[in-house]
């Protein structure tokens, strides 16, 4: 069902992305759906009673049942170039609030 | 009109998703994977060379790839070089960030409040401790949950901290482009050295030791402290230059 629970949070940020107008709500929204996906790809690796992929003293063997750990790296590159896209459209709104007064789109070049 | 235009544009897309995952028997629904059945099993066992040794916390010597955190193993040992282009990545955005606010005779946004002697004290205080635990992440990385990423993070989070509770702090902005600069040559470096003596870039050339020990598993713990400074340094680019402006 988690599956699922993604696949609305990406419904909820295409749905910002389309009709929101301003800078700093569109930003939210794409790091809405970005959260989604990022669900949907940790979720695919899981399966019942299923361990967290780290050996330790008390899960210490090869044989016990580890989730799949290849979605979660998969997951950790998405998440640090997401951190990357949202710092730079930060400073690009910072820059459009700069230069128009305004961080919504429908009042710029209205004077 | 606009929204009701994207909520059925929107309902539309999510129905396919929906539709094609559910009707396709290639994919595997919540609940039901079986990493044994797919490549992620060879990672488990650490056998992606096929050399079928039991991995035993503590006992198993000389593993292909020795972290006890298979997620580490993926990201900076079977994957490094896509690490490394992930660093990359980030390095450009915060380039970018820096093309678009830098500049030069900048000084710090004013706070609208002054901070009072506890306040200064206390921050410089929760500095140390943060700072101190955002490096125990990124050291541990390969043995716990965590590393270079949450690591660096963190490091950053504590100079943010300062910048939020001192109205005069203001970070070495110099500093953290050498140790920037450092930490990624030094990456690429390990990875010739490993080139030259293993035939691959990124190789692990270092002996692996035992898996658990905290010196274990070669060149990932370093190439897992040097993402960890790089990314820390990074962000605290990119938090100085949200937080400087201008001198007019």
């Amino acid at each position: 069902m988690l599956q699922y629970a993604a696949i609305i949070l990406f419904m909820i940020g295409l749905y910002g992305l389309l009709t929101q107008r301003h800078v700093i709500k569109i930003i939210i929204s794409l790091n809405i759906l970005e959260m989604g996906l990022n669900i949907f790809i940790v979720s695919v690796g899981y399966f019942e009673g299923g361990l967290a992929p780290i050996f330790t003293s008390t899960n210490n063997t090869n044989a016990l049942a580890f989730v799949d750990p290849l979605p979660q790296a998969l997951v950790l590159t998405a998440i640090v170039i997401g951190v990357g896209t949202t710092a730079l459209g930060l400073a690009l709104a910072r820059k459009i609030y700069a230069e128009y007064g305004t961080l919504n789109l429908d009042e710029m070049g209205e004077e | 009109m606009k929204h009701v235009l994207a909520f059925i544009f929107v309902i539309v897309v999510g129905g396919m998703i929906i539709y094609a995952l559910q009707s396709n028997d290639q994919f595997t629904q919540y609940g039901d994977n079986d990493p044994r059945q797919t490549t992620s099993d060879a990672y488990i066992n650490r056998d992606v060379r096929d050399t079928n040794q039991d991995v035993i916390f503590g006992e198993s010597d000389d593993l292909e790839s020795a972290p006890a955190n298979t997620v580490t193993a993926i990201v900076a040992d079977y994957r490094s070089f896509d690490t490394l282009g992930e660093i990359t990545v980030l390095f450009i955005s915060s380039l970018g960030v820096a093309l678009l606010l830098g500049g030069v005779n900048k000084k710090r946004m004013a706070l609208n409040y002054t901070p009072n002697f506890m306040l200064r004290v206390g921050s410089r205080a929760l500095f140390g401790i943060i700072l101190m635990t955002g490096i125990f992440i990124a050291v541990h990385g390969h043995l716990t949950p965590g590393g270079g990423f949450p690591g660096g993070t963190m490091i950053a989070s504590s100079v943010l901290l300062l910048y939020l509770a001192d109205d005069q702090f203001r970070t070495k902005v110099t500093g953290f482009k050498l140790l920037e600069s450092f930490a990624g040559m030094t990456y690429v470096i390990i990875g010739l050295v490993g080139l030259f003596i293993g035939g691959y870039f990124l190789e692990n050339f270092l002996p692996t030791g035992t898996l658990g020990n905290l010196f274990s598993a070669g060149i990932i713990p370093i190439i897992y402290v040097l993402i960890g400074l790089k990314v820390g340094s990074e962000i605290t680019g990119i938090i100085d230059n949200f937080l400087t402006e201008e001198a007019l």
